[in-house]
């Protein structure tokens, strides 16, 4: 376990925000590896829109940090290229709502070439993309389109919710030799203009660090009932079930932070102590993540089953005003709601 | 460049009788020892000779779905490419990739099935070289249909502002499928799309494989010497329909006469002899290129076809522990467990 000699975020009193976490693994990798570079839409003068490249120009110039023109077909497609020669290219996706725009890169050549290579090509490529809503930026700027990516093979899923694990899981996403899809919930950053919760500013360790992929964190002890969740929605279900707390009702609450792999185990295991799951998903509601935790629970769990529902998004574009993307957004009373009504 | 292009077309020739086999007479694309669909490249040999004929090993060629003459031209290993077509476990990709999906590190070979998805990857080889500080280049081939792709489009621009190593090579064979090339642009010479973005463009209006040469000297060169990216267009044709099969109704006979009477080979030959080779020399380069072909597809047949649980294999490099991340068929309710 790579964690096993690394503190944990509670035992470290340096607290980081978590894209500046995120930035600490790229900048160290970068110096250890001069193939690793970072390629995207104002990653380099401006540092990332959400910050996730912010202060790297300064340290590894142009060359290294690459502002390139808003196509991404080419550059994410040169990325795949790069990656293919054995480079480690780190490619920005500024939103990922504009994964149409280059998702035949992303899905038909990223994802698959090491399998339509029979393995004889690897593609060590890093794609960071910004996910999420709860500011109003309406239907092209806020989903987070986690199934869509866990959905099509071939590429390996990170979604971080504390600054901690954000870390960790860059640097392992950066050394990892296959296509991994980094989705960082833009509430969760600690940006400037978009005030993030409490949860996400942990205690980060200084020196390098790796989570493995496939291992789902709990991230609250419980009894009655297992929710499982992941990115902002992390934060949100803690809170609920601080608030539940109060009422008698105790909730576990599993961070997945990799959809592909997806540590099953964890969550079956919750699910035989608890015997109730409830799946909390930013993602739309149907064909999704929540769908498919529910199957699995079924499928490794269903006599220990008492009791299942979700909270997720429904099935409609994102609408832009705020009584509006409030009524969208899966909130904290949802998520306590639906957890009393499946243990009363 | 001879012998590439008189390999190739036998190459195709044979690939093209043992695909038939079984397919008939009602056809069915799924029969037979070669299943899925053929791409014949047949007329557009002079091109994946003219301009591999300048590549080394460590430069990175992309090719799209009509592959064979440029991985010929560039290298790949032919009884692995052979097999792979054929769907055997020592193919290049161990049976999973199919003709449209050959790829052979070893010479920096890669192509796919979707028109223009090359060139963004060129790119970025391309981009390596430049990195590496190497003198390496990258050629992306496409087809005039893939010229209004967003990926070619978009990848002249980025190649063009980074002053990359990187030739675009378009095989204009006049139909994109079944659509004539006026009807899909009002561009004729396809190179000219290069000039809209400051990028040296250049068409090779007959398809001789001696200009084609040529001219990538030029293109290939002004890569290799730090010059930048360029466009190369290429008049080839198409002898074949579009897949093995394409009845071609679509295509005026005329079309397909003149095709045929328009042979890249058969320029090749003339003008070889017209540089003083004797028949006898054709004709061995012919009998070399058939016998190494015929021992490359007698090879691949006898080649084991993959177990079905290499289904499961390659989906990652660096597999998770629990990989293949799938529902045990023997779960029960009460174990649960993954295996």
């Amino acid at each position: 376990m790579a964690q096993a000699e690394t503190p944990s975020a509670s035992e470290i009193d340096r607290e980081l925000t978590m894209s500046r976490a995120m930035v600490e693994a790229i900048a160290h990798e970068m110096r250890e590896d001069e193939e690793v570079f970072v390629m995207g839409e104002d990653v380099a003068d401006y540092g990332g829109i959400f910050d996730s490249t912010q202060g790297l120009l300064e340290e590894f110039g142009h060359d290294r940090i690459m502002d390139v023109p808003i196509s991404e077909t080419a550059f994410m497609g040169a990325g795949v290229g790069a990656a293919m020669q054995g480079m480690r290219p780190i490619c920005e996706l500024m939103f990922a709502d504009f994964f149409g725009v280059c998702m035949d890169q992303l899905y038909n050549n990223m994802a698959k070439t090491t399998y339509m290579s029979g393995g004889s090509v690897s593609v060590p490529m890093t794609v960071m993309t910004a996910v999420g809503g709860t500011y109003n930026d309406a239907a092209q700027h806020s989903q987070t389109l986690y199934g869509t990516f866990a959905h099509l093979p071939g590429m390996k899923v990170v979604v971080p919710s504390t600054a901690y694990d954000a870390k960790g899981l860059m640097h392992t996403a950066i050394r990892d030799d296959d296509p991994v899809v980094y989705m960082f919930h833009k509430r969760l950053m600690g940006l400037a203009w978009m005030p993030a919760p409490e949860g996400p500013k942990t205690g980060v360790p200084e020196e390098r660090y790796e989570i493995p992929f496939g291992e789902a964190d709990v991230k609250r002890e419980g009894e009655d009932a297992t929710v499982v969740t992941l990115g902002l929605h992390v934060h949100r279900a803690l809170e609920a079930a601080e608030g539940l707390a109060t009422d008698g009702i105790d909730a576990e609450v599993i961070d997945l932070r990799t959809l592909v792999p997806l540590d099953t185990e964890t969550v079956l295991e919750s699910v035989r102590k608890t015997g109730r799951l409830v799946v909390v998903d930013e993602d739309y509601h149907s064909y999704g993540v929540s769908g498919e935790l529910i199957a699995r629970a079924t499928e490794g769990a269903l006599e220990d089953l008492e009791a299942v529902d979700r909270v997720t998004a429904p099935d409609t574009p994102i609408p832009y005003s705020r009584p509006l993307e409030n009524e969208f957004q899966p909130n904290t009373d949802d998520i306590a709601a639906a957890v009393r009504s499946i243990t009363q | 460049m001879y012998k590439e292009m008189v390999t190739a077309r036998y190459y195709e020739e044979r690939l093209q009788e043992e695909y038939l086999e079984g397919k008939q007479p009602a056809f069915d694309i799924s029969a037979g020892p070669i299943p899925g669909e053929l791409h014949l490249a047949a007329g557009h040999e002079a091109s994946g000779a003219g301009v591999c004929a300048h590549l080394r090993d460590s430069d990175t060629v992309t090719a799209p779905h009509r592959p064979h003459h440029v991985a010929i031209s560039k290298g790949v290993d032919l009884e692995r490419m052979t097999a792979e077509i054929f769907g055997r476990e020592t193919g290049l990709s161990k049976g999973k990739g199919g003709h449209m999906h050959l790829y052979d590190p070893e010479v920096n070979f890669a192509c796919s099935g979707i028109i223009a998805q090359g060139c963004p990857p060129a790119v970025g080889a391309a981009l390596t070289a430049k990195k590496r500080n190497t003198d390496d280049v990258a050629v992306a081939f496409l087809g005039e249909g893939a010229i209004s792709q967003g990926a070619f489009l978009e990848s002249l621009n980025l190649a063009a502002v980074q002053e990359l190593p990187v030739v675009f090579v378009i095989e204009d064979n006049d139909w994109a499928i079944s659509m004539p090339k006026e009807r899909v642009t009002d561009v004729e010479d396809g190179s000219r799309r290069a000039w809209g973005f400051d990028m040296h463009g250049e068409r090779v209006d007959a398809d001789d494989a001696v200009t084609v040469y040529e001219a990538a000297d030029d293109a290939i060169g002004r890569a290799r010497d730090g010059n930048g990216p360029s466009v190369l267009e290429v008049q080839v044709h198409r002898r074949m329909g579009h897949f093995m099969g394409d009845p071609e109704s679509y295509r005026p006979e005329a079309d397909v006469e003149r095709a045929q009477r328009r042979d890249c080979i058969t320029r090749m030959e003339t003008r070889l002899r017209e540089h003083g080779f004797e028949e006898s020399d054709l004709e061995g380069i012919r009998e070399g290129a058939h016998e190494r072909v015929d021992e490359a597809i007698e090879w691949a047949k006898d080649q084991p076809e993959p177990e079905p649980e290499a289904t499961y294999e390659d989906v990652f490099t660096n597999s998770p522990d629990s990989w293949p991340d799938r529902p045990s068929r023997e779960v029960t309710a009460t174990d649960g467990g993954e295996e």
